[in-house]
């Protein structure tokens, strides 16, 4: 952008232009990997062989003898750290192996080639323990967390299934979604320095304020001695939100050998180091009275975990929020295995389970014989079933009324499986979506000049999704002055603190802090006289106490998906050829980087619906699904015709720029959706995703 | 990566020699595939023989009507080449249902006959796998093999072959030319690949040594209504899960030639000897061809989770025979 054209106080909302866009484009935009720094070495690990037992000799002669390489680090000799608070950092710490896949031995050589041949030459024995990895809804094991998400682990109220029992209509089904895998374009990596005892990681992360605090815990060094930047980031999906073992190693090879160090993880390292979403068993009970309104909501989730820590897939949390069921449960079941750990993958918790509760209530309306987005109408709740708060707005039947206005909804036959056109059968779904509005506290600084322009600091990470242009557009607006004054600097631990860019609550949190800085410097300078300093005039904002107040409002962004999908009853293909999303969530910021997001998320919730998946193998205790053209993210081809669309919500109760988070509610509904869709299309309820050709072939031959 | 050699030669005979004098070398075309596996620690060549400068890039029609494609022609130009979509649109059709645009830019035709299975358990090192290494049992048969073969598969191995361009080829009765230290020699397209039996490590017949320089396709197929169809977990760049090519002369209701091959359902394009013996002379009709199809898959011995294949072979089968059979004469 040149030249002081803009408007003043118009920045927010504006579809201004990516600021990184040609950096990216041209290649200029710097990754964690391309990091050439003098006598750089590069890191490979050796992943575990066998799914549980102990390391009991790494033989490293073999590997040490090739050329070019410099070290072999073993649990024997890997440097010793503080224990981590998670669990999955405590690398080359100990013989134990929780999992396959779990570091054993990290190679490290002057080129990933070497370093990689080095790894496939380390000699690890086993002590084999017995293990399971097969995961049944059912398993002995199983218990229920305290926690799920960080909310109680089972919220019940009234008597559930008493009024289950003696409702007039009752829909009681159960949904599986397989493991899901996040898959940024950049596999994780990390490149670590070190200057004696001051470190710098330059790192592929959604939060440098957590990786530089991690890593001071775990190498003992005061957090100012820990520099970290991660100024690109391609992509993170939730697995890159909290530090992951390449960050570590790579520090931890850096100091063993003297030398820069990066680890880049190959795209089949990742689906067992980085986390991935659990897979998980989904029983809905829904009694209703024959007016449609629901009397009796009963969700129980079953998900596997590891034995390194445990992680709840919190898929029941969503009908707790959802709809008025003065009969409640909603409640989780974990299953620790031997398996790689699972984490956050993109609305963890919503995506899987507003799959399972929205295609219930599919069934429910279809039992009913009532429009699916009237039954949804009836049973608008008028506080938050859950913690019985207001909603400060819930604007889900207006999204749903707007999109079935412009999908063409109210000319749909309701009658499943009668459309054809040649050997295809045609169907329209719809489901709603949710997704929480969350924030924490962030500090920010912002900077007059005297040339006249501004720069707003602040740690933020811009992990694809137009951080850095969203934050100028906010410091423009609370500064009044135009969009093109202000310059923003995130991705550098040396910048005022911020939270990570996670569960949609990045904007919230640093605009908020972003807000406030510019705000404060604004009305200094108006009451500034003459030119201003050299150094400029600087202000710092700190929301602790405001963006982390307990709130008497329930919070949520809400939406509603749209699908037309075609099933080829030759093969059991399935191909979308519409899919539309209307949103209401808050003030949009960036009209342009916002529909990015939506529309990018419902390509994800469309992979989770027709092609993702991935198989724990109980054999093996992995994903045989380890690479790209195995585990099948949507191609352009998969993906026809995607509208995104928002509905202005002007909600006081929220942060300065009225915004609700927008990463995440894209994939929430998508997937159910889809499946009402082929439901509607086909006249056959498909309960497992993803809908691949021989689980609808299979079901279209069953049938006839 | 451990060092390797590297030669470049310029001729068929020097790079047979070179094949010779280096024990443990590996012909390499596009790469696609063998660089992968090279990665993976799958291939442990000594030395990569680049056969880029090879005098094989050409398509030739010999004087019989037959077209010969030489082996390095890539894939995206065989496929865009007037006389295959032409004359044996079957082949331009499977060329095209296979990888992404940028792989066939790559891809070669000899390498694309040459491509191992993408059996997870083949390319990972850390399991066994008998056709990786023999006698190290199989991981597959017990794991996850929903993409697995479900016809001529052994004890020792369930892989199929992977490639979408062998399969128009075996049902085209294309032949394949060889050379090698005994000089040239041609193998019919759809002989070319093995089952696994007991030596699952070895995918095709070719000897040693050997080199593929080019494919042949017959006039007898020529201009004859062919068509291929590939069933996938999504819409393009993925591996078939079944696909058919078919080619089908009918003459007075009668079918007067067929040839049928399947993909994704064996180690080998599956050749439909059964259902094209059933059909010939016989009247090309809906019911025929569902009776002729059901003889072939009879033999397939589906494992536990792949038993669909057997019924989406049949679908694209007679999808297939059905399109290109001409619509019968009002009655």
């Amino acid at each position: 952008m040149t030249g002081t054209t803009g408007t003043t106080g118009a920045a927010l909302g504006a579809p201004a232009e990516r600021r990184e866009g040609r950096q990216k484009v041209t290649g200029a935009a710097r990754y964690a990997a391309e990091y050439t720094l003098p006598g750089r070495a590069h890191a490979w690990p050796v992943p575990a062989a066998v799914a549980r037992g102990r390391v009991t000799a790494v033989d490293t002669a073999a590997a040490l003898a090739l050329p070019g390489v410099l070290a072999v680090l073993t649990p024997e000799d890997a440097p010793r750290l503080a224990d981590p608070e998670d669990a999955t950092l405590a690398v080359l710490q100990g013989p134990g192996v929780p999992h396959r896949g779990w570091c054993v031995a990290l190679a490290v050589a002057e080129t990933p080639e070497a370093a990689r041949a080095a790894a496939r030459a380390v000699r690890v024995t086993y002590d084999t323990a017995p293990h399971d990895a097969a995961f049944t809804e059912h398993h002995r094991d199983g218990y229920a967390p305290q926690e799920a998400g960080g909310q109680p682990g089972r919220v019940e109220h009234g008597d559930p299934r008493a009024a289950f029992a003696g409702a007039d209509v009752r829909v009681d089904v159960t949904y599986r979604v397989p493991p899901l895998h996040n898959h940024p374009m950049e596999p994780h990596a990390s490149t670590a320095h070190w200057d004696g005892d001051r470190l710098t990681v330059y790192t592929s992360s959604q939060g440098g304020t957590t990786v530089r605090s991690t890593l001071a815990q775990l190498f003992r060094l005061p957090e100012e001695h820990v520099t970290v930047v991660a100024e690109h980031v391609g992509g993170g999906f939730g697995s890159k939100g909290t530090p992951r073992p390449d960050v570590v190693l790579a520090a931890m090879a850096a100091r063993h050998t003297g030398r820069p160090v990066t680890l880049a993880y190959a795209r089949r390292h990742l689906p067992t180091v980085v986390g991935h979403r659990a897979p998980t068993v989904q029983r809905l009970r829904l009694g209703a009275g024959h007016d449609g309104r629901l009397t009796a909501l009963l969700h129980e989730t079953t998900s596997p975990t590891s034995r390194v820590k445990e992680f709840v897939e919190y898929a029941a949390v969503v009908s707790r929020v959802m709809y008025a069921a003065p009969n409640l449960l909603s409640a989780h079941r974990v299953v620790p295995l031997d398996v790689p750990t699972p984490s956050w993958m993109r609305a963890p918790g919503e995506a899987p389970g507003m799959y399972a509760l929205e295609s219930a209530l599919d069934e429910l309306a279809d039992v009913l014989g009532l429009d699916p987005v009237e039954l949804r109408a009836r049973n608008e709740p008028a506080e938050e079933p859950g913690s019985g708060k207001p909603f400060s707005s819930r604007h889900v039947v207006d999204c749903l009324r707007e999109g079935a206005r412009r999908f063409g909804w109210e000319d749909r036959d309701p009658r499943p499986g009668v459309r054809r056109e040649g050997s295809w059968l045609l169907g329209t779904g719809v489901a709603a979506a949710t997704y929480p509005v969350q924030a924490a506290p962030s500090t920010a600084g912002a900077q007059a000049l005297p040339d006249g322009t501004f720069v707003v600091r602040i740690n933020a990470a811009d992990i694809g999704t137009g951080a850095r242009t969203v934050l100028a557009q906010v410091a423009a607006d609370a500064l009044g002055v135009p969009l093109d004054r202000v310059r923003t600097e995130v991705g550098r631990s040396d910048l005022p603190p911020a939270p990570l860019a996670g569960g949609s609550s990045g904007t919230a949190s640093w605009g908020w802090a972003v807000h406030e800085a510019c705000a404060e410097l604004a009305s200094r300078l108006a009451a500034h006289t003459g030119p201003l300093p050299a150094e400029g005039i600087e202000t710092r904002a700190d929301t602790t106490g405001k963006a982390d107040a307990d709130s008497p409002w329930a919070r949520h962004a809400f939406g509603a998906h749209f699908a037309e999908v075609a099933v080829d009853t030759v093969t059991g293909e399935i191909r979308a050829r519409r899919l539309l999303g209307v949103y209401a969530a808050g003030r949009i910021l960036n009209a342009r980087t916002a529909r990015s997001q939506f529309t990018g998320a419902m390509i994800m919730g469309l992979g989770m619906a027709l092609t993702e998946g991935s198989t724990l193998d109980p054999a093996f205790g992995d994903f045989p699904e380890a690479d790209l053209a195995s585990y099948h993210v949507p191609v352009h081809a998969d993906v026809p015709d995607v509208e995104a669309h928002w509905i202005d919500e002007d909600d006081p109760h929220l942060n300065p720029m009225g915004s609700k988070g927008i990463g995440e509610i894209g994939i929430v509904g998508t997937a159910a959706a889809v499946g009402n869709a082929v439901h509607h299309a086909t006249g056959i309820r498909f309960r497992e995703l993803p809908l691949t050709p021989d689980r609808i072939l299979a079901g279209l031959l069953s049938e006839s | 990566m451990d060092a390797l050699g590297y030669v470049r030669p310029g001729s068929v005979q020097e790079a047979v020699e070179a094949y010779a004098a280096h024990p443990g070398a590996r012909y390499l075309a596009g790469g696609t595939n063998l660089v992968d596996l090279l990665k993976l620690g799958v291939e442990k060549p000594t030395t990569l023989i680049d056969l880029g400068r090879l005098p094989l890039d050409g398509t030739e029609e010999l004087p019989d009507g037959s077209l010969r494609v030489g082996a390095t022609v890539r894939n995206s130009d065989l496929a865009a080449d007037p006389r295959v979509r032409t004359r044996w649109p079957a082949l331009s059709q499977a060329l095209l249902a296979g990888a992404s645009a940028q792989l066939r830019n790559a891809a070669t035709t000899g390498g694309n006959l040459l491509q191992r299975t993408r059996c997870p358990y083949f390319q990972d090192l850390d399991k066994p796998c008998n056709k990786r290494e023999p006698g190290s049992g199989c991981g597959a048969r017990d794991g996850v093999h929903r993409d697995h073969a479900v016809l001529g598969h052994s004890a020792q191995c369930i892989a199929t072959n992977p490639s979408d361009m062998a399969v128009a080829l075996a049902a085209l009765d294309a032949q394949v030319e060889l050379y090698g230290p005994d000089g040239p020699r041609r193998l019919p397209a759809a002989e070319f690949h093995r089952l696994p039996g007991e030596h699952p490590e070895r995918d095709t017949w070719i000897r040693p040594g050997e080199l593929i320089t080019g494919i042949v396709l017959p006039a007898a197929t020529a201009g004859l209504p062919s068509a291929y169809r590939k069933a996938r977990d999504r819409a393009s760049y993925a591996f078939a899960l079944a696909s058919v090519a078919v080619v089908l002369r009918v003459g007075d209701g009668v079918v007067a030639q067929v040839g049928i091959a399947y993909g994704g359902l064996a180690h080998r394009p599956w050749r439909a000897r059964h259902t094209e013996l059933a059909l010939q002379g016989a009247a090309a009709t809906p019911a025929a061809f569902e009776g002729a199809v059901a003889l072939e898959l009879a033999h397939a011995e589906p494992l536990r989770d792949n038993a669909y294949k057997v019924s989406l072979a049949r679908n694209l089968a007679l999808d297939v025979l059905n399109r290109l059979a001409p619509a019968p004469a009002p009655a």
